[in-house]
């Protein structure tokens, strides 16, 4: 059996469409309405409330949990500071990928970590001699995205000013209407938004609240498919989707190291001791082979390539989550782009893709294979900078 | 004295086009707007406290998506936010509604009529054909098939092998749709009364002709073209109004180095030796320029700035007989509480699409009888949307705003345009409405009534026509606004004109702004 989250009474009664889908072993709403576009636009333009509790959530306890997670994660957690949050992957020992996720130092020995895939035997496993407790929370705290423009003023009405003004990538404790809470200010889709860290027994609660305030605010709840084509727009990965986690490889060309996902970035090299250091030091060293970038298609290849078998173009009306390869130089292949939109908001048509890093600067011009009246095709495309879409409002 | 590249005349949605793709080629743009914002009639206004009108223009109809990606939009701000159904209650108490999920729209058509379902598929099949057809004359400079020069020739072939590649049935019905009333063509088809007469009724917004006029089938294509053209979804609603779009595309165009000055009226274009030499202002500035392009409408461009004095007498001639005959207005309602209809009671889905008054051929006809003899419709065809449930923004929380366009308002009116005509225009579309939905007059907290007077007046667009001359067959493509200088130039040499004027015409599409650019690109590379 599927299992349904807490707020499976309130989403089942919005879910029109009938359209669900499976997420980590439950069941959540692909789109509430019998299209997705509207809750994609509320992402966009007003606000989206997402049911994200099927996440994984571990809270990490005790003198030595900065440790425990610097052991693990690649970027540096000591250095966080309480109220924080860090975007982060993590590695095996040879520096490939196993999952990513989010860290919040929620007190000076208190973390919160989520991630994709099951990490309680990880983290056990890399505690060995530290005085920290690890607790699985994944069923006790449920999660609600509100992400858009107005869900500030949406959290501001329901929290009756009691959640301080956060930063980007910050967190703090709150009351929505009676509910304590938690609030980040993170998200999947690249704009202004939060994730809201409810107990699972006050969830009906909390959703309640935001909808009731938010309905003057256009609060939209949304499904999964309005989110990827958000979390695309944001070059924004996806595990088992865009990277296949180190444990799961069946072969060692299925592994990513974080570089190859362009999350260089993340890779505290300074770091005394961390999972993978040392491979990750020398292929930072030589660069990696691979990068993982954005793919814009040209409109007018594609238009030309329906034009062709007398047909106007078309886009696909949901995101693809499927490989498909990328040329350059004639008949070489180098690369695949691994998730793709159209983006309704940008009119172009997107991908995030994996190329050989010679490939992967911006401006490259590339081939995408694109099916035309079942015959492979290939439309001009270059490399483009991630994300897609950056509104400031994001950061501001 | 500085010296411009260009000067762009009006700030309107074109003009402003027309400005940043000029300013990202690296010519120095002046745009000078007579109002003290950008816009033209696409602005968005505080008019009552709170509440936000796009005071005019309402919805983006065919916005050209390439401007949008050249441009970088929605890194200005532009967002456009799909508008899904369209639903014409009807006098019994039913309704007939057009959705956006393909099998509801097929459900909610067989309700109606068993026959028109298998109809619209195949009408729809055709439409996309003769799209297909008309689309690369949008897209392209119209070729004068009266011309002999190389270009006009390719393009006329290239227009003639779309047509050919046609096939006879359909260049048949091609011919049926440039000729036809859109009632008639549409009775070909369908059996569904309000079906026929929402579907007509896009052919005669913006004219004065009624659906049974000769010639309105033809705008019927307009809204296949969209769908085929990479515009998806082509009809939407800017987020923060009509006014957003227009501050996205002046942002577009400062970010690539245009400089815009509003509350700068011109009062004439400077000429010298058949030459546009820049712009006086009111006030007597004077502001030098290589050229100047025109975002105003052709009348008040050739007639009021330029002068008959300076232009050849045909030429006057054809701009005089241009069309323009205002025939629509609009009411704006700021509302306390939605409007509750009593064909579908609540709140639900449908409110977030468009109100189509239109429940038949016939009332749309007799509204424009009441037109043809000089006054306002006394039951008019009506488009409404609610803003405020696509975009919250628009209205406090909670609180709405009702964008109402309304056609017949004759520009000539009998005994002309009073502020008591004025409200009892208003007052006829409010009665009209309450009939449908019987709160409304109570949910009213601010109302703002707009005539063609009103539009002519603070718009600046002749007679009030929203698009700049009617969107009519004899006004369209080699012809528009006259024959022989349908691209973008004049006898003037240096001036251009890049309004809705010109092809491909009215409606927030941006494509004569960017025509209009390219080709004084070209001419001038």
């Amino acid at each position: 059996m599927l299992k349904t989250t807490p707020f499976h009474e309130r989403t089942a009664a919005l879910c029109v469409s009938h359209a669900w889908r499976r997420w980590a072993g439950y069941v959540v709403a692909s789109s509430y309405e019998l299209q997705h576009d509207r809750e994609y636009h509320a992402i966009r333009s007003s606000a989206a409330l997402l049911d994200i509790s099927p996440l994984y959530k571990y809270l990490v306890r005790g003198p030595d949990a900065a440790r425990l997670l610097d052991r693990v994660v690649t970027r540096d957690v000591g250095r966080a500071a309480v109220g924080q949050v860090l975007y982060t992957p993590w590695c095996d020992a040879a520096g490939k990928v196993l999952d990513d996720g989010t860290v919040a130092r929620l007190e000076e020995r208190v973390f919160r970590l989520t991630s994709a895939d099951p990490n309680l035997g990880w983290l056990e496993a890399n505690a060995t001699g530290l005085d920290v407790d690890v607790a699985d929370v994944s069923e006790s705290t449920v999660a609600l995205a509100l992400q858009g423009p107005r869900s500030r003023e949406i959290l501001g009405q329901a929290c009756d000013g009691s959640v301080p003004p956060l930063s980007y990538f910050r967190v703090a404790t709150a009351t929505l209407r009676d509910v304590p809470v938690t609030i980040s200010r993170t998200g999947y889709t690249g704009d202004l938004g939060y994730e809201i860290w409810i107990d699972a027994a006050q969830a009906l609660a909390a959703w309640d609240a935001l909808i009731d305030v938010g309905t003057g605010y256009g609060i939209t709840p949304a499904g999964i498919l309005a989110l990827d084509v958000a979390r695309i727009e944001a070059g924004l990965m996806l595990l088992d989707v865009d990277y296949i986690s180190a444990r799961k490889a069946l072969r060692e060309g299925q592994k990513s190291s974080p570089f190859e996902l362009g999350l260089g970035w993340a890779v505290a090299l300074g770091k005394e001791r961390f999972l993978g250091k040392a491979a990750l030091a020398a292929e930072s060293a030589r660069g990696p082979e691979w990068e993982f970038v954005g793919v814009e298609v040209e409109w007018n290849s594609l238009e030309r390539l329906y034009a062709n078998v007398g047909l106007a173009p078309r886009v696909p009306t949901a995101a693809w989550r499927m490989s498909v390869p990328l040329y350059a130089n004639g008949s070489q292949q180098i690369g695949y782009a691994t998730s793709g939109c159209w983006s309704p908001l940008l009119k172009k048509y997107i991908a995030l893709a994996h190329v050989r890093s010679r490939w992967a600067k911006p401006g490259t011009a590339v081939e995408m294979e694109i099916t035309v009246e079942h015959v492979r095709r290939r439309a001009a495309a270059r490399v483009v900078r991630k994300p897609f879409f950056d509104p400031e409002r994001k950061r501001a | 004295m500085t010296t411009y590249d260009a000067i762009v005349i009006g700030g309107g949605h074109n003009g402003l086009v027309a400005a940043a793709y000029l300013a990202r080629a690296g010519r120095r743009v002046l745009v000078l707007e007579r109002r003290e914002r950008v816009g033209g009639a696409a602005v968005s206004e505080q008019v009552f406290p709170g509440f936000t009108y796009s005071v005019y223009s309402y919805v983006v109809s065919l916005l050209r998506p390439e401007i949008i990606r050249d441009l970088d939009l929605p890194r200005h701000g532009l967002h456009v936010l799909p508008l899904d159904s369209t639903v014409t209650p009807l006098s019994n108490g039913d309704y007939f509604a057009q959705w956006g999920d393909p099998d509801q729209h097929r459900r909610e058509l067989f309700r109606h009529s068993a026959r028109d379902v298998e109809a619209y598929e195949e009408f729809g099949r055709l439409m996309h054909f003769m799209a297909r057809a008309v689309k690369p004359i949008l897209g392209m400079v119209a070729p004068d098939p009266a011309s002999l020069s190389p270009r006009d020739l390719l393009g006329l072939l290239h227009v003639g092998r779309h047509v050919r590649s046609l096939g006879s049935e359909r260049f048949h019905a091609l011919y049926k749709l440039m000729t036809m009333s859109a009632a008639d063509y549409l009775d070909e088809w369908f059996e569904t009364e309000p079906l026929k007469a929402t579907k007509s009724a896009s052919g005669i917004i913006g004219t004065f002709l009624g659906p049974r006029s000769p010639g309105t089938a033809y705008v019927l294509l307009h809204h296949y073209m969209g769908e085929i053209d990479g515009v998806f979804r082509a009809w939407g609603f800017a987020k923060g109004g009509t006014g957003a779009l227009s501050e996205a595309i002046a942002g577009a165009a400062r970010a690539a180095g245009a400089e815009i000055r509003t509350s700068a009226s011109v009062d004439r274009i400077l000429i010298a030796d058949g030459r546009a030499m820049g712009v006086v202002l009111e006030g007597g500035d004077e502001i030098r320029a290589r050229l100047v392009v025109s975002g105003a409408d052709p009348r008040r461009t050739f007639i009021d700035l330029v002068g008959e004095q300076h232009l050849p007498d045909d030429f006057v001639a054809a701009i005089r007989r241009f069309k323009f005959r205002g025939s629509s207005g609009k009411v704006n309602l700021a509302l306390g509480e939605l409007p509750d209809f009593t064909c579908l009671p609540g709140v639900g889905p449908h409110l977030r699409g468009a109100f189509s008054i239109s429940p038949s051929i016939a009332y749309l006809e007799r509204a424009y009888d009441d037109a043809k003899y000089g006054e306002f419709s006394r039951r008019p065809y009506m488009d409404i949307v609610i803003p405020s449930m696509i975009d919250p923004g628009m209205a406090p929380p909670g609180k709405h705003v009702m964008s109402i366009f309304v056609q017949y308002a004759p520009y000539r009116l009998n005994g002309g345009w009073t502020d008591a005509k004025r409200e009892a225009f208003g007052d006829a579309v409010i009665d009209t409405l309450s009939e449908y939905a019987p709160n409304l007059k109570s949910a009213i907290l601010h109302r703002q009534v707009i005539t063609p007077a009103d539009i002519e007046r603070v718009a600046g667009l002749a007679e009030g026509n929203i698009f700049h001359g009617e969107l009519s067959l004899q006004q369209l493509f080699f012809l528009r606004p006259a024959p022989a200088w349908s691209r973008y130039r004049t006898p003037i040499r240096a001036l251009y004109q890049c309004g809705s004027g010109t092809h491909p015409g009215g409606g927030i599409m941006g494509g004569p702004g960017r025509l209009a650019a390219l080709t004084i690109l070209r001419d001038r590379a």
